[in-house]
């Protein structure tokens, strides 16, 4: 009984708690959604490079009294686009574009940051802090979830495709290499909600975490996107309680559930694959 | 009035590439090459040099030659995926890409991200996609017309299978599928004999014969030389890109 109350009892009494529940909610789903396309696209290091770069972003905003969510869409969406241009020549290879490009991004952020006078402010940017969430933080957050989410449900058959045969795409006049422009872009979007409540250091956990656990449980796309979403809130309302009850680091605490699930999900596809195996003798 | 519109709607298509949905050119052959020369990918170096073909409609054309002569560069152009550097193809009488649902093209294997987790009916219905465009659903006319050809080649049994878990002559009968379902007239095969088992290469024979009493035409690059003049009406025989030979029946005449 007392369990059950201590589950209920934050969300009862705290405003903040409940807002925190609702951005980890729209957060999960958020990032575990297009976290199934970085996975099955291999786009792991560029979601990783997109969440260091919006960075410096954050901290002029933060200078400039803008709205921090705002400087961070900006660098986000800069950087997507400086991404595939870049990618488009083929002077370097892409990998190697992204690796120059994130670490002077993220430095010039560090660097920015070394110049105001606390560096506490910004810790709550490097790690995340869930339980520090705004309305109007949950307004902007919503309002990506509600674009994001629409595109990838309109766009869906279309993603699949270019996803597993860009060929194919390109035959029947489908652009590939426009939605993977558009995947960026989504994916910077969603890189900044994420950055709420996981920070800029351990955003891309958030995308690719749940994705791969999902992808161990089933080989169907519109399931494993529901897996990897179930995931990432699960992991959400985890990492929330053990920020609230022990006073530990949220974004932390979340990251850890993430991959404690995907650690069960492995355990318990090996022990399915023994005991199938045992059976079929 | 308010029906017709709702019914406008529903019929309204926002096709991948307009300039891809035009229609043939009347008394057009399927396929007309003059001196084409092609670029390898994103190089300056000559892939093709000066090929002329012309394909008839209902005529079944062989690529033949070593690995690198060419074939599959000729394919792709054909199939819109190479620019052309000069020279003229034109597919059913208009410049490539021009119609293009009427072009079918089977990829090698290698092309595709075989542990996408998809299966193998959703694949096939890939081939219809060209007909739906942007923000079209399949409708049960859709499904239809894949399930028909997924029974024609005999992957009924594995329509729920991820495409991974298929062997590589079923992966290659499942693309054959998927250029069936579009429906085309041309269709184009990279190499569907190759590396698959008897079973598959038995089907695929078998088919091509079917498609061309149908009427459609094929253009098959293929290492297959034993039944060259029993299966085609036409060889073209490349090597480092050029035409080394035309050899033809009647019905294929090389142009001059």
């Amino acid at each position: 009984m007392t369990f059950l109350s201590d589950l209920v009892e934050p969300f009862i009494r705290f405003q903040f708690m409940r807002n925190s529940l609702m951005a980890v909610v729209l957060v999960g789903t958020l990032c575990a959604t297009i976290g199934v396309y970085v996975v099955l696209r291999r786009m792991a290091f560029i979601g990783d490079a997109l969440a260091h770069t919006v960075l410096p972003g954050i901290v002029f905003a933060y200078f400039n009294n803008i709205n921090l969510f705002l400087g961070a869409v900006v660098a986000g969406l800069l950087t997507a686009f400086g991404i595939g241009w870049l990618s488009r020549r083929e002077t370097l290879r892409e990998d190697t574009a992204i690796g120059i490009m994130f670490t002077f991004m993220f430095a010039l952020g560090i660097l920015l940051m070394s110049t105001a006078r606390s560096f506490r402010d910004f810790t709550h940017i490097l790690f995340g802090n869930v339980l520090g969430v705004t309305p109007s933080d949950l307004l902007l957050i919503s309002i990506v979830a509600v674009i994001v989410l629409g595109t990838l449900i309109l766009f869906h058959k279309e993603f699949e495709l270019t996803s597993f045969d860009p060929t194919h795409a390109e035959v029947i006049g489908l652009r590939a290499d426009r939605l993977r422009y558009v995947l960026l872009i989504l994916l910077a979007l969603t890189v900044v909600t994420a950055i709420q409540a996981v920070g800029v250091v351990l955003t891309s956990a958030m995308l690719i975490t749940p994705a791969a656990t999902a992808s161990l449980l089933t080989n169907r796309l519109p399931r494993m996107m529901l897996i990897a979403v179930s995931v990432a809130i699960g992991a959400g309302i985890i990492g929330l309680y053990a920020s609230y009850y022990y006073n530990v680091a949220s974004g932390a605490a979340i990251v850890l559930a993430c991959t404690l699930l995907f650690g069960l999900a492995w355990l318990g596809r090996s022990l399915a694959r023994v005991l199938g195996s045992l059976l079929s003798k | 009035m308010a029906v017709s519109v709702m019914g406008k709607l529903r019929d309204a298509r926002l096709f991948y590439s307009h300039r891809r949905y035009a229609e043939p050119v009347a008394g057009s052959p399927a396929l007309e090459i003059e001196n084409l020369y092609v670029n390898r990918p994103n190089q300056n170096v000559l892939a093709l040099e000066d090929i002329s073909v012309r394909v008839p409609v209902g005529t079944r054309l062989a690529l033949v030659g070593p690995n690198g002569a060419g074939k599959s560069t000729l394919l792709k152009t054909i199939a819109g995926l190479l620019p052309i550097r000069s020279g003229r193809l034109l597919v059913y009488g208009l410049p490539v890409g021009a119609c293009h649902h009427r072009v079918a093209y089977l990829p090698q294997r290698g092309d595709i991200d075989w542990r996408f987790p998809i299966n193998l009916r959703r694949l096939v219905m890939t081939g219809r996609y060209v007909h739906l465009g942007w923000l079209r659903q399949p409708s049960a006319h859709d499904w239809q017309i894949v399930d028909r050809v997924i029974e024609r080649l005999g992957l009924s049994a594995l329509a729920d299978r991820q495409i991974g878990q298929l062997s590589g002559g079923q992966q290659q009968r499942a693309l054959l599928a998927r250029a069936l379902a579009q429906e085309a007239d041309l269709i184009l095969l990279d190499e569907p004999t190759s590396a698959v088992d008897a079973e598959t290469q038995a089907v695929i024979s078998n088919l091509i014969a079917e498609l061309s009493r149908e009427g459609k035409t094929l253009v098959v690059a293929t290492h297959n030389l034993e039944r060259l003049e029993s299966d085609f009406d036409g060889v073209l025989y490349l090597r480092e890109g050029r035409q080394v030979s035309q050899l033809s029946n009647a019905a294929l005449q090389p142009i001059q």
